[in-house]
């Protein structure tokens, strides 16, 4: 078993009206950064997981995720896992 | 009428819930989360506050309490169930409802008297109230933003499970009068079988004259008038 | 919660011992004390000298960081302690007077109430959210370790003006943290007050203020009883956030300290808060435990030492046993450190399992790390060897106190002479002046502020947010309770003795127009540096102001804190005494509100029209000056209106009551014909004023002692004698008028027709206007 540090970034789904990204997006605007078109808001979770491989771990937490770290209904996720340093 | 309140560790309407019971006429008692049985009850409330800090996001980790899987058995039978404000929250997660509330139009935490429009009279939850009837009582959230596809949407539409809706005091569904940004202006739904309700406003919060309004009593005189069959009375473990 | 949560092997620790008598010797790596480090401590060299005398030999790195703590501003007083003294204290009806974690006044049917207020505006300053949230955390702690469960909150905001986008990042963040911490733990806010002036600029002011109700029987105390009980350490895990916040809190900001001080801000977490809150509850009615103190201003320290000051016994404690979140911590780092959400509890010696199941029902952490001795001795090990071993009373009781003279500064004495007359003429008439008073950031709605925070859950709030005072229904009963926070900064600016009583009469007005019968205070004081003869000046005159208020009405001082070195850069605050009143109502059925309701009311005036101008929302708002004597407090003629007031409440005489304050009549009657935002509903009103004053005096003179009442018209005589019994003069100034009818005012001199979409838009839509363009 070795570890592995498994990021998984959640974000809305393409089309969901995200508040925050549009709020942000106004924001930067107003402070002269034209050329962002667009800004959608998520989050990132860092989980350190214990498994066999890479692959392994990434599964697991793909599973988690579809459980509990995202929500079906609004949200995407991805998943990334590296060796733990 | 034996109506269990759950509390999870961060609940913080539970006392209100229990005591609208009360006023109602029927016999409150507390289920705490890591229960597993409703206890004999007729009726389960799931009411406000922050089941577990609403970390991660709200109701998502509450859906994983011990005691849900016996709520969801519950409704599955055909049990009473009504989630109000984060409550509501939780039963989406826990996939007894559909859609999922957002943050706020606003982003902020959003707490005031709000009006509704009773669209369904006649459910276990709105027999005491007229259909189209305009009532008031307080919201007080942040993620109250209710939102679906645009299939599951017209689904709930077309067959009349959108219970109230906001609007303003004449009873209009005007822009103005969409507090936090939901679709179609929902305030509250139930599933297809009708006997699950989720709602952001807090009709335990409108249950005395001196309180400001007492529009929110009607909803638990409905559920514990509500006649129960066997099948939806939960198992004494 | 974690998983890896240390659980002792089977049922009571091993006793916390070391080899008996051993004198606390430096640790491997403490830097040797020398002048520069016991600087840097805050300590100056006599009370250097005086920590010598009290140990008998130089102090450990480790006593030093505890002696610093204990004898900061924060939690020694040592600048305000001589003149606090001579603040009133006590009445019959008072159960627990300034000295414990919070006041306790007997509210009658058996019911206690706990409140008190806090300052957090050095964190506040530095990280707005988590400043406020965690100002909020510590002051619920203050009263749920009274025993009392939090049934209110109330806030008292200071900012600059809402121009600067950083203080409207303040504002904001300041605003998001004490909503989303307080909604959290589900206690309704129930009031409060915010002020916007350049005097706050870089200094915000935020102090929280908590109300918990609980049965007399069930008040318990911070103390040590009991030689033998053991202290467990209770909550959250010790970290390393806040090391010597207590002393940050007593040290002036500097231009650049946003980045350096950042380490030590806390973060909150209201969920454990929330847990915590009703573990302890729990635990106090089980009997296991015989005190319990929150962990707040320098920890483990402070509370370990107080409660052994407050019962003249002593405490050891090793820090090896106190559950730590980061690994290395060494017994300085421990002792000092300010997590949030931590509590030191003292349970009956044999009933620790019972305390460590009711926390872990909570999904809480209950940790024995010492107990109580009778050396009378603050004593901290690190696995069993000594690292501190102090004489506990001098430490939380001999810090050394000051009270150098004072002086005022010739420049608030200059400000103050000057003539208000000179600005009598609004430069573009009065009503674009009304407008403008009425729809300045002070004068004009908080709607936008308390909409983000709960104020009905609970389901017992009587009088929300947005009136005078808050009102909370007591559980179960038909008594209230009645709350409000004031302080006009500007009026302590140029006269801190009128100003603060001024503060003292406002709270009791206010609370009186509820119907609330005013019973106590707890007061925050805000100030500059207490090194400068003129803060103190400041202080010491707003003190007596204070104790003058405070005796006449009869609300003594149940505690409260104190914050000096609220400076940028050598630019002080206001002063600001923040005052916190109580009241008390035997039906809440009988609170009067501060809108009109029906046509045809008559709208009569309480107290006299005198013009006062000095310190106004109108030189301010208009004319862009703070200048002139501010009002003027007859103590007497306010304590015959409050109890004129009660007595017409009580006998539901009156439809509205509104107290006329900052923004002077014409804030007033805006504010009760425009009533509530939303759900409300406005009327209009037609008013005659036949008193020979300019109109801006008339209008917007901001002078005590004055309520607009409305009754129904067959009730007018009664209100009338009435009054007229309690010597209290009362004049007929108009008549409410229909739904939507204009506001209209008559003067000697003016006609002002006033169109109520118009005072809308300018009452409800200037903070929202100013946020939402600053995105």
């Amino acid at each position: 078993m070795s570890r592995f540090t498994v990021e998984v970034l959640v974000t809305p789904r393409p089309g969901l009206l995200d508040p925050q990204g549009k709020a942000i997006h106004h924001a930067l605007a107003s402070l002269g950064y034209d050329a962002v078109e667009d800004v959608r808001v998520g989050k990132a979770i860092y989980l350190e997981v214990a498994a066999a491989s890479a692959e392994e771990a990434a599964e697991r937490v793909e599973e988690a995720c579809r459980k509990l770290l995202a929500n079906p209904v609004t949200e995407d996720f991805r998943v990334t896992a590296e060796t733990h340093r | 009428m034996n109506v269990a309140v759950v509390t999870f560790p961060g609940s913080n309407c539970d006392q209100d819930c229990h005591r609208s019971v009360e006023l109602a006429g029927g016999s409150p008692q507390y289920v705490w989360h890591r229960e597993t049985t409703l206890g004999g009850a007729e009726a389960v409330i799931v009411p406000g506050g922050f089941a577990h800090g609403d970390y991660l996001r709200p109701g998502a980790i509450a859906r994983f309490s011990p005691i849900m899987d016996a709520i969801i058995d519950f409704a599955r039978e055909g049990g009473l169930v009504v989630g109000i404000c984060n409550g509501f929250q939780v039963l989406c997660e826990a996939g007894l409802l559909p859609g999922a509330l957002l943050r706020n139009r606003s982003l902020r935490f959003q707490s005031h008297d709000c009006w509704l429009r009773v669209e369904r009279a006649g459910t276990p939850y709105t027999r005491e109230y007229r259909e189209g009837q305009v009532i008031r009582m307080p919201l007080s959230h942040a993620d109250g933003n209710y939102y679906a596809d645009a299939g599951t949407l017209a689904e709930l539409e077309a067959e009349g499970r959108v219970v109230f809706r906001y609007c303003d005091a004449r009873g209009d569904v005007t822009p103005e009068a969409n507090p936090n940004g939901s679709l179609n202006h929902v305030a509250g739904i139930m599933n297809r079988r009708g006997n699950v309700l989720g709602m952001m406003p807090h009709p335990d919060r409108a249950i005395e004259e001196v309180l400001g309004s007492v529009d929110g009593l009607p909803l638990f005189e409905s559920l514990v008038g509500t006649e129960v069959t066997a099948a939806a009375r939960s198992e004494v473990a | 919660m974690s998983s890896d949560r240390r659980r002792p092997g089977n049922g009571a620790a091993p006793p916390v011992t070391s080899p008996n008598g051993d004198t606390p010797l430096p640790r491997p790596g403490d830097p040797p004390i020398t002048p520069d480090l016991v600087d840097d401590h805050g300590i100056s060299p006599d009370e250097y000298d005086q920590i010598l005398r009290i140990m008998g030999r130089e102090p450990t790195f480790t006593e030093l960081g505890v002696f610093s703590a204990m004898w900061s501003e924060h939690c020694g007083y040592k600048n305000s302690k001589r003149l606090l003294r001579l603040l009133p204290t006590e009445a019959p009806w008072v159960i627990q007077g300034p000295g414990e974690n919070a006041g306790v006044i007997d509210v009658g049917g058996g019911w206690a109430l706990a409140f008190k207020i806090e300052s957090h505006n050095h964190p506040s300053a530095v990280e707005p959210y988590q400043g406020a949230a965690t100002g909020i955390g510590g002051i619920l702690r203050d009263v749920f370790t009274m025993g009392a469960r939090p049934v209110a909150t109330l806030n008292s905001l200071h900012f600059g003006d809402l121009d600067s986008p950083r203080v409207r990042y303040l504002f904001s963040g300041v605003v998001k943290g004490i909503g989303d911490y307080g909604n959290c733990v589900g206690i309704p806010s129930t009031g409060g007050e915010v002020y916007f002036d350049r005097g706050y600029e870089d200094n915000p002011i935020v102090n929280a203020m908590c109300l918990g109700l609980m049965r007399r029987e069930d008040l318990i105390r911070g103390t040590a009883e009991g030689v033998g009980n053991t202290l467990m350490a209770v909550g959250a895990r010790t970290g390393r956030d806040g090391i010597h916040g207590a002393t940050f809190a007593s040290e002036e900001l500097s231009e650049g300290d946003d980045e350096a001080s950042r380490p030590q801000v806390q973060v909150g977490d209201p969920f454990t808060e929330k847990l915590l809150l009703e573990a302890s509850l729990e635990l106090i009615a089980s009997g296991h435990i015989v005190g319990i103190q929150d962990m707040g201003a320098a920890g483990l320290t402070s509370s370990g030492a107080e409660m052994a000051g407050r019962s003249g016994t002593g405490v050891v404690m090793d820090t090896a046993r106190v559950p730590v979140r980061e690994q290395g911590m060494t017994p300085y780092e421990i002792l000092l450190s300010e997590s949030q959400e931590r509590m030191l509890v003292v349970a009956e010696a044999g009933r620790e399992d019972g305390v460590r199941e009711i926390l872990e029902k909570w999904e809480l952490e209950a940790e024995t790390i010492g107990h109580v001795t009778e050396t009378g001795t603050f004593r901290v090990l690190e696995d069993g060897v000594a690292v501190a071993d102090i004489p506990a009373l001098p430490l939380t009781e001999g810090c050394p106190t000051y009270e150098r003279p004072g002086e005022e500064s010739p420049e608030i004495g200059n400000l103050r002479k000057t003539d208000v007359l000179h600005y009598m003429l609004p430069p573009n008439g009065l009503e674009s002046a009304f407008l403008a008073v009425v729809g300045s950031p002070n004068t004009s709605s908080k709607q936008w502020v308390y909409e983000q925070y709960d104020t009905s859950v609970r389901a017992n709030s009587i009088e929300r947010p947005g009136g005078d005072a808050g009102v909370i229904r007591v559980p179960g009963t038909n008594r209230g309770v009645a709350a409000t926070t004031d302080c006009n900064g500007r009026h302590t600016y140029l006269n801190p003795r009128t100003g603060a009583m001024g503060a003292v009469a406002e709270a009791a007005r206010n609370v009186a127009c509820t119907g609330a019968v005013p019973m106590a205070i707890t007061n925050c004081l805000n100030f500059g540096s207490p090194l400068k003869p003129h803060i103190r000046h400041q202080f010491r005159e707003a003190v007596m102001g204070m104790r003058d208020a405070c005796a006449y009405l009869e609300t003594p001082v149940t505690g409260g804190n104190v914050s000096f070195y609220n400076e940028t850069d050598g630019q002080a605050v206001y002063p600001t005494p923040v005052i916190g009143m109580v009241g008390v109502i035997d039906d809440v059925g009988n609170v009067v509100r501060h809108a009109f309701r029906d046509p045809g009311d008559a709208i009569l005036l309480l107290g006299t029209n005198r013009g006062e101008l000095g310190g106004s929302e109108y030189l301010y708002a208009v004319h862009d000056v703070v200048a002139g004597e501010p009002p003027a407090v007859d103590l007497h003629a306010e304590r015959s209106l409050q109890r004129c007031l009660l007595a017409m409440a009580g006998r539901r005489m009156l439809k509205s009551a509104h107290d006329v304050a900052s923004g002077g009549l014409a804030a007033t009657l805006v504010e009760s014909c425009l009533g509530r935002p939303r759900t409300g509903r406005a009327v209009g009103a037609s008013i005659r004023l036949e008193d020979e004053l300019p109109d801006t005096a008339l209008l917007f003179g901001e002078d005590h002692g004055r309520v607009i009442v409305s009754c129904g018209p067959d009730e007018e005589e009664n209100v009338r004698r009435m009054t007229s019994d309690h010597g209290v003069p009362c004049t007929r100034i108009g008549t409410v008028t229909g739904e939507e009818s204009p506001l209209e005012i008559n003067t000697r001199s003016a006609a002002l027709r006033l169109a109520l979409g118009a005072l809308r838009d300018r009452y409800f839509g200037t903070i929202p206007g100013i946020m939402s363009e600053a995105g």
